[in-house]
Order: structure tokens, then C-alpha cells, then sequence
């Protein structure tokens, strides 16, 4: 039995499953979180591994509680557009009080037990990450400025540098690297999905780039960020922190970056023009993921035989 | 303003997703457990060994 207050107290029993707690924690952007993460706190003096992995976990769990903080903000705007109407509190399945309680839980906690595992400087990275991240661009970037994702993309491309932080409990040159290729490589990676969901965001009213700027513009500032990312992307291999796989697939990737951008400015009318920049945003994924999966590699055989990069 | 309280049973579907919830909550203070002691001897390392004469 549960006891229900139906007139004004909205304590409806709840039908949210574990699934759709998980779901608020967007598990994809997390699977990104733990692969940087992990980058920055291998580029770091090697900790006790166990310390490495709860940090890492902590840092995870903490990108989580963004998302769900996120979408508890968001479910008004969300509930307009196609691409997130079936998240867990548009689609009903879960009361946004129940998404505001577990995202804070999950920020506290995770800010506790990352300061208890590794250090304090590296939990209060991580609670200015969450900060960003929820009050600065989700509350109040994302709806007032077509600059919404660029600054906002800062939240995203701090989890190397908290990485870092746990190790060591400070910044350094090689983890701000890591911080400004996912910084720059943010814009181009989304604006390539804006210019398909325009429709979607101009019903929600968000000032994404193609309703404000206008698809045209965009397309330029695709291909100028990409023309700026890939040099960037090489910066690890330049420095000497990265390792000569990573300075292959780097280039490569960057190349191809600057390639999709092109064919993204060039083709711009169409169920042609479509595909190509939703393949330019598929592509982005790939190129962070290969750069930051071949860093990590090359820093665990580093570790492992012990051999100088 | 007056409030009114009513009973109202849970439906079969309903309960299923409580029961998986408290599953999932007590699955996470375990792992929590787990995380704090782990932090503990950690952070003692060889001192706990250290046993007072």
C-alpha cells in the first residue's frame, strides 16, 4: 500500500525502474568520462590502484549526477524535442523531485568519497566541474546564448584534468592538453548534430547555433574549429607526453576532422547535406575516442614494460 | 487547506519496480561499503600492522 496525498502533494507511488535511474545518468557521455578521466590520471605518477580505480568511479559517478541534475533542469525543453521526449521524466516514467534528489545525492557522494580516495584539490575539480556544468551551462548558457556549448564545453573537457588532479593534486601542462582538445573539439561535434536538429531545438527555444546564426555560418565555424583541432590533437605527440601511435592516429584523425568539416561546408542543401553532417558528428565521436583509447593504451604498456615513449 | 490522505494499493507492476529499486539501493551502499573500506586500508598501508604493546 502506499499512502497518496492525490490532491496536492503529488506523492504518486512511483513507477521508475533502476533502468531509468541509470538512463538520467547518460551512460554514453559517462563511457567518454571514464576513458578521459582515466587518460589524465595515467599521465599523472602512478597511484595505488585502488585509489586509481575508486577515483575514477567517483569522477564517473560524478559526470552522472551532471546528467541527472540535467535532465531534471531540462524535462520542460526536453519534452518538445523527438531526441530526448523518451528520457525517463518526459516520458513520465520518473518525478523530476526523484531526478533532483538522486543527482544530488550522487554529487555529494561523489565529491566525498573522490576527496577521501585521492585528495581534495581533485573533489573540489570535480564539484566546479558539476557546478559548470549544471548551474553555468545548463541553467544558464544553454538557453540564452548560440555560444552555449562553447563555454559550456568546458564542463565536458574537465574530467582528464580532475584525472590528473587525483593523482597528483594539481594541474599540469600535459592535463590542460587534454582539457583544450576536448574543448575545441566540442563545437564542431555538436554543431554537426544541431544542423540536423535544428527543427528540434527552434520548437524548444534553445539558441542553438543554425537557428541563431543561421546553417551557413555554422557550417564556417565547423570547419574553423576543426582546422583548429587537429594541430591541437597533435599537441600530446608535439610535447612528448603521447607516444607515436597516438601521433599516427592523431594525425589521421585530424585529417579526417578537417575533411568531414570541409564536405560539411561545401554540401549544404539536401537529404545529402544531412547525412554528411550527421556523419561528420558520428565521425567526432570516433576521433576522440581513437585519440583518448590510444593514449590510454600507450600509457598502460608504458607502465607495464616500463619502456620510454 | 485541508489535506486527505488515501490509501491506495500499488499495482503488481509498481511493486516489481520498488522491489528492484531497493535491490539497486541496497547493491549501491554495499559497493559503498565496499569503497570506504577499501579507502581505510589503503590509506593505513603497512601501519596496520602496527599493533600497540
Amino acid at each position: 500500500m502506499s499512502l497518496v496525498n492525490e490532491s496536492n502533494l503529488g506523492l504518486a507511488a512511483s513507477s521508475a525502474s533502476p533502468r531509468d535511474y541509470v538512463v538520467l545518468l547518460k551512460p554514453r557521455v559517462m563511457s567518454l568520462v571514464v576513458l578521459t578521466a582515466l587518460a589524465g590520471l595515467l599521465l599523472a605518477p602512478p597511484v595505488h590502484p585502488v585509489i586509481g580505480v575508486i577515483s575514477l568511479l567517483a569522477i564517473t559517478v560524478g559526470a552522472g549526477a551532471s546528467g541527472a541534475l540535467n535532465m531534471w533542469y531540462d524535462a520542460d525543453i526536453d519534452r518538445l524535442m523527438a531526441r530526448t521526449a523518451l528520457r525517463p521524466i518526459p516520458a513520465g516514467r520518473l518525478a523530476g523531485g526523484e531526478a533532483l534528489a538522486f543527482g544530488l545525492l550522487l554529487s555529494f557522494f561523489s565529491v566525498i568519497v573522490l576527496g577521501l580516495a585521492a585528495n581534495w584539490p581533485a573533489a573540489g575539480l570535480l564539484a566546479f566541474t558539476i557546478f559548470y556544468y549544471v548551474i553555468v551551462y545548463t541553467m544558464w548558457l544553454k538557453r540564452s546564448t548560440p555560444q552555449n556549448i562553447v563555454i559550456g564545453g568546458a564542463a565536458g573537457a574537465l574530467p582528464p584534468m580532475v584525472g590528473y588532479a587525483a593523482a597528483t593534486g594539481s594541474i599540469s601542462l600535459s592535463s590542460v592538453v587534454l582539457f583544450a582538445i576536448i574543448f575545441i573539439w566540442t563545437p564542431p561535434h555538436f554543431w554537426s548534430l544541431a544542423l540536423c536538429k535544428s527543427a528540434d531545438y527552434g520548437r524548444a527555444g534553445i539558441p542553438m547555433a543554425p537557428n541563431v546564426w543561421g546553417p551557413d555560418s555554422t557550417r564556417l565555424h565547423i570547419l574553423v574549429y576543426s582546422l583548429v583541432l587537429a594541430p591541437v590533437g597533435l599537441a600530446p605527440w608535439l610535447l612528448g607526453f603521447a607516444g607515436p601511435a597516438y601521433g599516427i592516429v592523431s594525425l589521421l584523425g585530424g585529417v579526417g576532422m578537417v575533411y568531414g568539416a570541409i564536405k560539411v561546408y561545401r554540401q549544404r542543401v539536401g537529404d545529402k547535406a544531412r547525412k554528411i553532417a550527421m556523419g561528420n558528428f558520428g565521425f567526432s565521436i570516433l576521433y576522440l575516442f581513437a585519440l583518448f583509447g590510444v593514449l590510454v593504451v600507450e600509457r598502460i604498456v608504458l607502465i607495464a614494460t616500463g619502456i620510454m615513449l | 487547506m485541508p489535506t486527505h490522505f488515501v490509501l491506495k494499493p500499488l499495482t503488481p507492476e509498481q511493486e516489481k519496480r520498488r522491489r528492484q529499486r531497493n535491490i539497486a539501493i541496497g547493491f549501491a551502499v554495499a559497493v559503498l561499503v565496499v569503497i570506504f573500506y577499501a579507502i581505510t586500508i589503503v590509506k593505513l598501508g603497512p601501519n596496520v600492522f602496527v599493533r600497540p604493546d
